[in-house]
């Protein structure tokens, strides 16, 4: 989960919204830690804050040092504290080890999968899919619930919402709302489960990480609005196979296999090699 | 040219922890009921290991075959999840005769539970009908989930308390030769859907008291619902469970409700308690191990209150599914520990069992404790249920037993994404049963191995599951260790959901060299509930142990103390620590000998 998010198009109102837009790099960040510390202090979601920590130090630490050493630059570490805490919300592990390896790997992919000098992954959805993936012994993911604060939740909704508004990002989560929404009754109709059943896993913390900052993750979407339509739906499409197939992280795989494929083509098709950013 | 040398390296790093994080989950061992049994597996077992347990259901006479509860039609979809316990054990000498005798409990309505009588040449005999204490799920009354043992008038004879998801039962032990049901006038609640109860003495007074703790609501009748809320609220942080019930004995057969005036009022989803005194103020604590939330540590205030201070504690912290909860010294330092429980499914939850052991120089006021599960081996067992400690080859030191496993059912099939759907949701959707997917016949951590685990001796324990015993693969529940033919060693007896119980026949195979002790209270209650043992011997070793009324998952254990000496053919030392406060002590007690102990005036 990577954000680096601009704030596009903003009037200039007053001086605080010229603020926000000045500073709009700083607002995903300061978000996904409101979340953290909103889902810590209602219900104490981190099992200890040893593995936060080691995922962001490594995160900000390992992409002080890539980007230093095999781009030449200095890079905004905002987004590598974004993938840092993504990591040590997403995994659970009774031990270290996962939360420095998960990281290493979301921002190594950043620098080792590229293409045009762009990366293809959201960097914290290639660590945590390939650690979830693996179906270790060490690591599982975070598929349960925090708690039933519906306060708390709609909190998280209604300042995510803005934020994905104010980076133009709006029409994603929506679109991926909707979709996942129809998809889920069609699953029931299947199924014979509950519509309650399917929807359930979008009320839940995994989905509002994933619905925020994942597949809004303009480092790593196509770069019109309606392919970034027509991505998300078929975000949304491959989940639903996944999921009929009992695929328990199935967001998380279907961003996986759709979003570089896109990006891919994306970059083939309209843009120049760039620096990455 | 640097930053190629840079991105090469980076390449290199990253290809190497894709292939290494990928070897290292082929790696990772678990109980995967692949265990080969060949002919010299037990003759392997008891060179390497010192013992083997041999199942001998069939020479003992065991022919208990445990039913799952029936539900409301309402709850048919998830049947298998909602009816997934009741399978329990307890071990108890019911007639003074000397040998350890076996109640298990059915939970079918209808059904009978079973107490086998030890008939001291190896046999068992069911004699629940004529003792009056075999139908007692019948219709309208609930169905049996556990019972323990306790002789709350001190008359001598054990007594029987029975809990079910229903109405607990009392039974009078008259002379060790029937039961007399005792329950209306007692003051037991009149409905608690419970999964543990405990006998403890919390106030000292000399008279059993009873913990129970609640599962489901008490107004759920599970085979007769008025409505589908009634599921847990959260995974994690569910305090819509049923209440607690902290019953004092008042010393004329009645019990008198102090749960809320003793301060203990949560309504967390309870599955198993254990007591004993953690800080040395001679009032026992009282640890409560909690589904869908953290575990409680209740702290005794001199028998006048209990205080809560599980997240102070470090033990109330992480929310895990706790299922068990059994009292232990595996470091052989004379500190009592609490093992308890939890659920672990490759990729998908890892919660990790735990051993706390207390860890403050002021245990009294400031309790705290540090999990060591994960440092001596003993984390991960798999979806599991009852757990005991104790030594099982006689070497001196306490070795674990964990009964894993939740639902068996088709093969090659899985609840958890399922499962996964509704437990990631809010509460209002995992709440109600109607939400939740119909199984349909699928397994979900089903078709584990039971974990036995060997402790080293230095703080690490070895996992010789499928090597010391048959594989077997049912989903087991409740564990109890007794020394069922008085032959100086702990056997085992594990009950199984839906399926026989396994009786474990400990084969030694070595000479190491065992105390047993007896406790008998005079001042204090008379089954010495809360005393605390410790053995000294050889160079500078020493063990406690602590006499129980119940603990692990929805059982209960021999009431004598048992500990192996190795190769020490004599104990220094042998302290008692009664609940009523006097403290004996014998020097140099005879080895390989049961001890019976009665409480000086």
């Amino acid at each position: 989960m990577e954000q680096e998010l601009k704030a596009e198009g903003l009037p200039k109102t007053n001086a605080f919204s010229q603020w926000i837009k000045n500073n709009f790099q700083y607002i995903p960040p300061a978000f996904i830690t409101l979340i953290l510390l909103v889902g810590q202090f209602t219900y104490g979601i981190l099992d200890n804050y040893l593995s936060l920590v080691v995922a962001i130090g490594t995160s900000v630490i390992s992409e002080m040092i890539l980007a230093r050493t095999i781009l030449g630059t200095r890079k905004n570490l905002a987004s590598a504290y974004i993938t840092g805490i993504s990591v040590g919300i997403l995994i659970r592990s009774n031990v270290i080890w996962p939360y420095f390896i998960t990281a290493l790997l979301s921002i190594l992919s950043k620098y080792v999968l590229r293409y045009k000098g762009r990366h293809l992954w959201n960097p914290s959805n290639f660590g945590v899919s390939w650690m979830l993936f693996l179906g270790s012994m060490n690591v599982a993911g975070l598929s349960i619930q925090w708690g039933s604060n519906l306060a708390a939740m709609s909190v998280i909704w209604v300042l995510g919402l803005l934020i994905v508004n104010r980076a133009k990002r709006l029409h994603v989560t929506i679109t991926y709302v909707i979709s996942f929404v129809i998809l889920a009754y069609i699953r029931c109709l299947i199924t014979g489960d509950a519509f309650l059943a399917e929807l359930s896993p979008l009320t839940g913390p995994m989905y509002q990480l994933f619905i925020f900052f994942m597949i809004t993750d303009p480092g790593t979407s196509v770069s019109t609005k309606k392919g970034r339509i027509i991505v998300v739906i078929l975000v949304a499409l491959v989940e639903f196979v996944l999921r009929l197939n009992h695929s328990i992280y199935a967001p998380f795989y279907a961003l996986f296999l759709v979003g570089p494929v896109a990006k891919y083509l994306d970059l083939k098709r309209s843009s120049p090699a760039l620096q990455v950013k | 040219m640097k930053r190629k040398a840079a991105k090469t390296i980076a390449v290199v790093i990253f290809a190497g922890l894709l292939v290494a994080t990928y070897f290292l989950s082929r790696n990772d061992s678990f109980a995967n009921g692949n265990a080969v049994v060949d002919s010299r597996q037990k003759e392997d077992a008891l060179k390497q290991y010192g013992f083997y347990l041999e199942p001998v259901n069939k020479e003992a006479g065991i022919t208990f075959t445990h039913v799952c509860p029936d539900v409301d039609p309402k709850l048919e979809h998830i049947k298998m999840q909602i009816a997934s316990m009741g399978a329990s054990v307890s071990v108890c000498d019911f007639d003074n005769d000397g040998w350890s005798d076996l109640y298990f409990t059915n939970s079918k309505t209808g059904s009978k539970n079973a107490l086998y009588r030890n008939l001291h040449d190896g046999k068992f005999e069911d004699v629940a009908e004529a003792a009056g204490v075999a139908d007692v799920n019948t219709k309208g009354t609930g169905v049996s989930m556990g019972a323990v043992w306790g002789d709350y008038d001190n008359d001598g004879f054990k007594d029987l308390l029975l809990y079910k998801w229903g109405k607990p039962e009392l039974f009078k032990n008259i002379d060790g030769k029937k039961f007399e049901r005792v329950t209306d006038g007692s003051g037991l609640p009149a409905w608690v859907n419970a999964n543990s109860a405990i006998w403890f003495d919390f106030n000292n007074d000399g008279l059993l008291d009873i913990f129970i703790g609640g599962y489901y609501r008490e107004e759920i009748n599970i085979d007769s619902l008025s409505t589908t809320k009634m599921m847990p609220e959260s995974f994690r942080y569910a305090n819509n469970g049923g209440r607690k019930y902290l019953l004092m004995n008042m010393g004329n057969s009645k019990f008198k409700d102090v749960t809320e005036e003793y301060g203990i009022t949560s309504t967390k989803w309870v599955l198993a308690a254990a007591a004993a005194d953690f800080n040395g103020d001679g009032f026992p604590e009282l640890y409560v191990a909690n589904d869908y939330n953290v575990d409680e540590f209740y702290l005794n205030e001199g028998g006048k209150r209990f205080e809560e201070k599980g997240n102070a504690a470090g033990v109330g912290r992480i929310p895990k599914s706790g299922m068990s909860a059994s009292l232990g010294d595996i470091n052989n330092d004379g500190n009592i520990g609490v093992y308890t429980t939890n659920i672990t499914e490759k990729g998908i939850l890892i919660q990790g069992n735990n051993y706390w052991l207390p860890n403050s120089e002021n245990m009294k006021d400031d309790p705290s404790f540090v999990n060591l599960a994960q440092i001596s081996g003993i984390e991960n067992a798999g979806w599991a249920y009852g757990a005991q400690l104790g030594d099982l080859n006689n070497d001196g030191y306490m070795d674990l037993y964990v009964a894993n496993g939740f639902i068996s059912a088709k093969k090659n099939t899985s609840y958890w994404y399922d499962y996964s759907k509704v437990t990631g949701g809010n509460s209002t959707i995992i709440g109600d049963a109607k939400n939740w997917p119909d199984m349909e016949g699928k397994s979900q951590s089903g078709y584990e191995e039971d974990k036995i685990w060997l402790n080293n001796s230095d703080g690490l324990f070895e996992d010789v599951s499928g090597k010391v015993c048959p594989p077997v693969t049912y989903d087991g529940r409740a564990v109890a260790m007794a020394d069922l033919w008085n032959r100086g060693v702990l056997d085992i007896i594990v009950a199984n959901q839906n399926n026989i119980p396994l009786v474990y026949k400990n084969d030694p195979g070595n000479n190491n060299y065992w105390i047993d002790f007896d406790l008998t209270g005079t001042v204090s209650n008379a089954d010495a509930v809360g005393a605390k043992v410790m053995v000294e011997w050889g160079d500078g070793k020493k063990q406690v142990q602590v006499v129980t009324g119940g603990m692990g998952f929805s059982s209960q254990n021999q009431h004598r103390l048992h500990f192996g000496l190795g190769e020490s053919d004599k104990a220094d030392k042998v302290t008692v620590y009664w609940p009523s406060g006097r403290i004996d002590t014998i020097e140099n007690p005879e080895v390989n000998k049961l001890h019976i102990i009665k409480e000086t005036k």
